[in-house]
């Protein structure tokens, strides 16, 4: 059963994927400019010679169709393209990137269902009254809040004004960056024990943790309070407190429970997010992350690696799609597959 | 002679004032079925909620539940939560009208019949599930073993209510306020549950409040009965004086409005 779910669910992802790059190619070519205009100063741009062999050192000289199917041969083979802008492999480069926004995403994600869970199952338990208010006036200000402004406020106070914080970047200057296994630095510096240079790089994660997890929280945290709010009224939770268990047995093993499968949609749709674009907050924290790698591709008109970002964030967002509908059926026995 | 549970003019009023019970005095004593009839909105699922302490958020109670089961006499209206969950499971416990609403889906059954055995009886996870097997063949269920390891969803309604009934009796209270329980199964089902109620009674000398809209279920069950009516008493007495000598006009028209045989004599077809 769960054997032929997985394969059908694999065929459709292939299939998605070919949409994808398709989709991803055809719009870079609808865009007025190329990357030669990006990328070739005014004076170069002039010179045939120079033209000429850029577009053959490019392929760009083929036909649109010669190139999408020569970019999906080389796919097939694992290969995906030479950056334009960064003259290295796109898979080199999203290996580099990825783990940085690895990085901050998972801690970010971790805590945001712990607080979201705990936040929004008060407010459910309080509803109506004062608690449930203050949480609600709470998400409403975390949900209007731009993430970019509220990045910049914290790097003011826990910076300028307290110096806790570093500014930016992944490691202090002077800190000689571990050798890179992972890509994750506080991970390798802890491969090395260098356990000065985790603390170092766990210092740099912290704002852009805590402005990413402010405002997946005060997302999570409507998502569970409503969803509670449906299950506290059921029998169920009525027959469960009519058998005396005590009340935290009740909120954690019955009404949680129940009211989990709503919260686990959103948290995969809330994580993917983080995994694919955060590029504003990246940028104010000088993270050299996925978002930020994206957004240069993507305006530089760099194919091949806007391209291996679009592959990246379909991957991303199937597979996370994959493990919440995998969660269903942990969760709730009537959607076991069958 | 004093009741297991006495109600003294009990009184319920919903946050924002509406009183939806007044006045209500009501006995049950020790190992009898007592039933408690009315149409809904009459006050019967509200005073059956404040035998278990689960009245609706912010409502206020007045008079006096006098309950007898645990050795002092105490008001069970005066219990804060500590205490209520003292009291509830062990020595009130209650069965709600759809048990497929009032059984946690996600869970297995073993774990919603023993769950609260952990609790209030300290017992093993062994002990317990030991317990549950005798307690799902006490109320009919084939193959308790596997039943444990099985999700609601896998039982016809008139078992989910068996599983029900069992985990409501895991702890041996000596009230069950059963709210409407064989409402919604099907009348010969329905016989079944009620017949395992009456054999639980005379057994174990298990008391219940037996809340129904339904007259015959009454008259089949109780031997004591009372009508309610937008949250008074109306009437009260012995089941069959109640049924077959009604005093009070509004049982006189309860009684007359139940589905009679011959009603279909007179009918002539769809409008």
């Amino acid at each position: 059963m769960l054997l032929g779910f997985l394969l059908r669910r694999a065929v459709v992802t292939v299939v998605l994927l070919v949409g994808v790059t398709l989709v991803s190619f055809l719009l870079i070519q609808a865009v007025p400019g190329d990357t030669m205009t990006a990328t070739l100063s005014e004076q170069a741009l002039q010179d045939p010679e120079v033209v000429a062999a850029y577009r053959a050192r490019w392929g760009l000289d083929e036909p649109l169709h010669v190139q999408y199917l020569v970019y999906m041969r080389n796919l097939l083979q694992g290969d995906l393209g030479v950056s334009q802008q960064t003259g290295r492999p796109v898979l080199d480069d999203l290996l580099t990137y990825v783990p940085a926004t690895l990085e901050i995403a998972l801690p970010a994600m971790l805590l945001s269902l712990v607080l979201g869970l705990a936040i929004g199952l008060y407010a459910a338990v309080r509803h109506d009254r004062f608690g449930d208010h203050a949480v609600r006036a709470g998400t409403l200000v975390g949900l209007s809040t731009p993430p970019f402004w509220l990045a910049l406020v914290v790097l003011y106070v826990f910076f300028y004004l307290l110096g806790l914080s570093p500014s930016g970047g992944r490691l202090s200057t002077w800190i000689v960056p571990p050798e890179k296994v992972t890509g994750s630095v506080v991970v390798d510096a802890a491969l090395e024990g260098r356990w000065d240079v985790v603390w170092d790089a766990v210092q740099h994660t912290a704002l852009p943790v805590l402005v990413l997890t402010v405002l997946t929280v005060a997302m999570l945290v409507r998502f569970v309070r409503s969803a509670m709010l449906e299950v506290l009224d059921a029998d169920y939770v009525r027959a469960a407190r009519a058998k005396g268990l005590p009340t935290s047995r009740v909120l954690t093993a019955h009404v949680l429970r129940a009211g989990l499968v709503p919260v686990i949609t959103v948290s995969g749709l809330a994580f993917a997010g983080l995994l694919s674009g955060t590029v504003l907050v990246e940028q104010i924290f000088s993270w050299p992350g996925v978002g930020q790698y994206a957004f240069r591709s993507a305006s530089a008109l760099d194919l091949p690696a806007v391209l291996g970002v679009s592959l990246f964030v379909a991957i991303v967002y199937t597979a996370v799609n994959l493990l919440v509908d995998l969660a269903y059926g942990l969760i709730d026995p009537r959607i076991r597959l069958s | 002679m004093s009741a297991l549970l006495s109600l003294d003019r009990l009184s319920v009023t919903l946050h924002g004032g509406q009183r939806v019970v007044e006045d209500i005095s009501l006995e049950v004593p020790e190992g009898e079925i007592v039933g408690v009839a009315g149409e809904s909105g009459s006050g019967k699922s509200m005073t059956a909620s404040a035998l278990l302490g689960l009245l609706p958020d912010r409502s206020s109670t007045g008079g006096h539940a006098w309950w007898r089961g645990g050795g002092d006499e105490i008001d069970l209206l005066t219990l804060d939560q500590r205490a209520w969950n003292r009291v509830r499971g062990t020595q009130v416990a209650m069965v709600f009208q759809d048990a497929t609403a009032s059984l946690h889906p996600m869970l297995t059954v073993g774990t919603q019949v023993t769950e609260h055995m952990r609790v209030h009886l300290r017992m093993s996870r062994r002990q317990a599930r030991d317990r549950a097997v005798e307690l799902l063949d006490r109320v009919r269920i084939p193959d308790p073993e596997h039943a444990l390891r099985s999700y609601p969803h896998q039982f016809s309604g008139g078992m989910r209510q068996r599983v029900a009934i069992a985990a409501a009796l895991a702890c041996q209270p000596r009230l069950l306020v059963a709210d409407e329980p064989t409402t919604a199964l099907d009348v010969t089902v329905q016989a079944g549950i009620l017949r395992l109620l009456e054999e639980l009674r005379a057994e174990t000398g298990l008391s219940v409040l037996f809340i129904t809209h339904d007259l015959a279920v009454l008259a089949a069950l109780t031997t004591r009965a009372y009508v309610f009516r937008e949250g008074r008493v109306v009437e009260s007495g012995a089941t069959e004086q109640l049924l077959f000598h009604p005093e009070h006009e509004y049982t006189r028209t309860l009684v007359a409005a139940r589905p009679q045989a011959d009603d279909w004599d007179e009918w002539e077809g769809p409008a």
